[in-house]
């Protein structure tokens, strides 16, 4: 273990930064993505739940992999849209919309399920208490779903992070395909997986504590 | 909740609101869907000839679809099968009256939870199997596959079954106890029938994460349907194509798994019964609306249950 991290610790350090930058970006992209698609699916205008919810269909039932695969192979050889001209860049920049695409998706349940924590009977007794829709939302409605869906939420980001590892089939940069080149160099060796397995356990276990705390402390009671 | 209750009957100022945004909406997806046309019929996506073999060519379905189906659906049902072995010992083992069983399994089952699927799998096929004979170069691909979903999504379903056992009533196990059931017996006939009925659903929810995910083979060279769709694309040089009727068939085999849980969720709780939600389970490819951290936190799936 201790060669490996002489001979390779910078490189280790730089592709789980990138792991961090893709989490990042992709993970900014899909909470604007996943809370336009919750508006959108409790909206009462019907054309606006429909493209919600195609939207969530869509992207939730689709492998990662194909999307990240179609974005270079598909999208960008043959359909010609690229996101720079440098293939690298290019590759890097699909991978983070494809990752905020797909958990765009994942958000915008975990926010719908926020709202659905909350009881009809808060609605109700908000209105006949005589508060407008504005003040119902704003006072009663938000504040709770909020609180409900931080878990979920939370869960979304944690999953997020290791799905960037997918990204490997278009980007050489990230954790994963560092870890196959180090195992094409230096021969497969547990000591190598659990690395990166570390890696990832110290990426992901202290926001999986710290949500859990955070959605208990603010949990409703109810 | 539902809208119904969020929002009044619309009066006429919120109607002619509603039928504003109707009318933005219809802009909106028809403009997406003018893009994604205009773009594809410009890169010459839209020829009959690119879209014909599906239809008219046997070889499509016979030498490249069906097999990376059957390859698909191969990976998966194993790794279904071994997963709910690995996690019925997994879960009943963080049960267990022994403590140090209790926290090696936990260990176990945190770590898998962990770590990427992907990342398993890449260090199962390149670290192990093709450099050990224990697989025949075939059926190392498969195996590093199945390895990788089964200890992942494994440990999930470890999780589920805890959970649901922790779900029921306390006077269940009580009343086991008090006619005189050894703990192990009360665990048995008592509570584990009870619990995986309860977690039903959120299981039929991982058979869909276990599909789609077994597309990570794609980076381990296994023949399953991605990687067929892909050969497809070079053989016929329609790759466009070829992606989206994998991205179609993927859509439509997890959307009837989808459904069927929703549909066993349903006829669950009309009969009374609790259901068990996935437990933090959103990880390899998120899925269910769920909650983190596994620890006791059970609960009725909000969303599913019409509340």
């Amino acid at each position: 273990m201790g060669d490996i991290l002489s001979t390779y610790g910078p490189d280790i350090l730089r592709a789980f930064w990138w792991t961090i930058k893709l989490s990042f970006f992709g993970g900014l992209g899909a909470l604007v993505l996943g809370t336009i698609a919750a508006v959108m699916r409790v909206s009462p205008v019907a054309v606006m739940r429909f493209i919600g919810t195609s939207y969530v269909n869509i992207f939730r039932n689709t492998p990662l992999t194909l999307l990240m695969v179609m974005s270079v192979l598909g999208i960008t050889y043959i359909l010609g849209v690229s996101l720079s001209q440098d293939i690298t860049q290019n590759a890097i920049r699909w991978a983070i919309v494809v990752i905020a695409v797909y958990h765009g998706a994942f958000v915008c349940e975990a926010i719908r399920s926020g709202v659905n924590t909350v009881p009809a009977g808060q609605a109700e007794a908000a209105r006949s208490v005589g508060l407008t829709f504005g003040q119902t939302m704003r006072e009663v409605i938000l504040p709770q779903a909020f609180r409900g869906s931080i878990a979920p939420l939370g869960s979304v980001l944690i999953a997020l992070i290791k799905n960037t590892t997918v990204a490997a089939v278009i980007v050489s940069a990230e954790a994963a395909s560092l870890m196959q080149k180090i195992i094409e160099n230096e021969g497969g060796s547990f000591a190598i997986f659990a690395i990166f397995a570390l890696g990832f356990v110290i990426l992901t276990l202290p926001l999986g504590v710290g949500f859990t705390s955070l959605s208990r402390r603010l949990a409703v009671k109810r | 909740m539902s809208a119904s209750v969020l929002f009044d009957a619309p009066g006429p100022r919120a109607r002619r609101r509603h039928a504003l945004l109707t009318v933005v909406g219809v802009i909106l997806l028809v403009a997406i869907l003018a893009v994604v046309v205009r773009k594809m019929y410009t890169a010459n996506q839209l020829q009959a000839s690119m879209w014909e073999p599906f239809v008219t060519d046997r070889s499509v379905w016979r030498d490249y679809l069906l097999k990376g189906l059957v390859g698909t659906l191969k990976a998966a049902a194993i790794s279904i099968v071994f997963a709910g072995v690995f996690g019925l010992v997994f879960g009943i083992g963080r049960l267990s009256q022994l403590a140090p069983v209790r926290w090696v399994c936990g260990i176990v089952v945190e770590f898998f939870r962990a770590v990427p699927v992907l990342l398993m799998m890449i260090f199962a096929y390149f670290g192990i199997y093709t450099q050990t004979s224990f697989f025949s170069a075939d059926t190392a691909p498969l195996a590093a596959v199945v390895t990788g979903l089964t200890l992942y999504n494994g440990s999930v379903i470890a999780e589920l079954v805890r959970s649901g056992v922790f779900a029921l009533p306390k006077g269940q196990g009580e009343a086991g106890l008090s006619i005189g059931l050894t703990p192990s017996q009360v665990l048995r006939s008592i509570q584990l029938p009870q619990a995986l009925t309860a977690m039903l659903p959120a299981l039929i929810g991982q058979f869909v994460v276990i599909l789609k995910d077994s597309a990570l083979g794609y980076a381990v060279t296994y023949g399953e349907l991605l990687t067929w769709s892909k050969t497809l694309g070079s053989a016929f040089s329609n790759t466009v194509p070829a992606y989206i009727v994998c991205a179609i068939l993927f859509i439509l085999m997890n959307y009837a798994l989808t459904k069927l849980a929703t549909l066993v969720q349903r006829r669950l709780s009309r009969r009374g019964r609790a259901v068990v939600a996935t437990p933090g389970a959103l990880t390899a490819t998120v899925d269910q609306e769920s909650t983190l951290g596994g620890e006791d936190v059970v609960q009725t799936d909000p969303t599913e249950t019409g509340r």
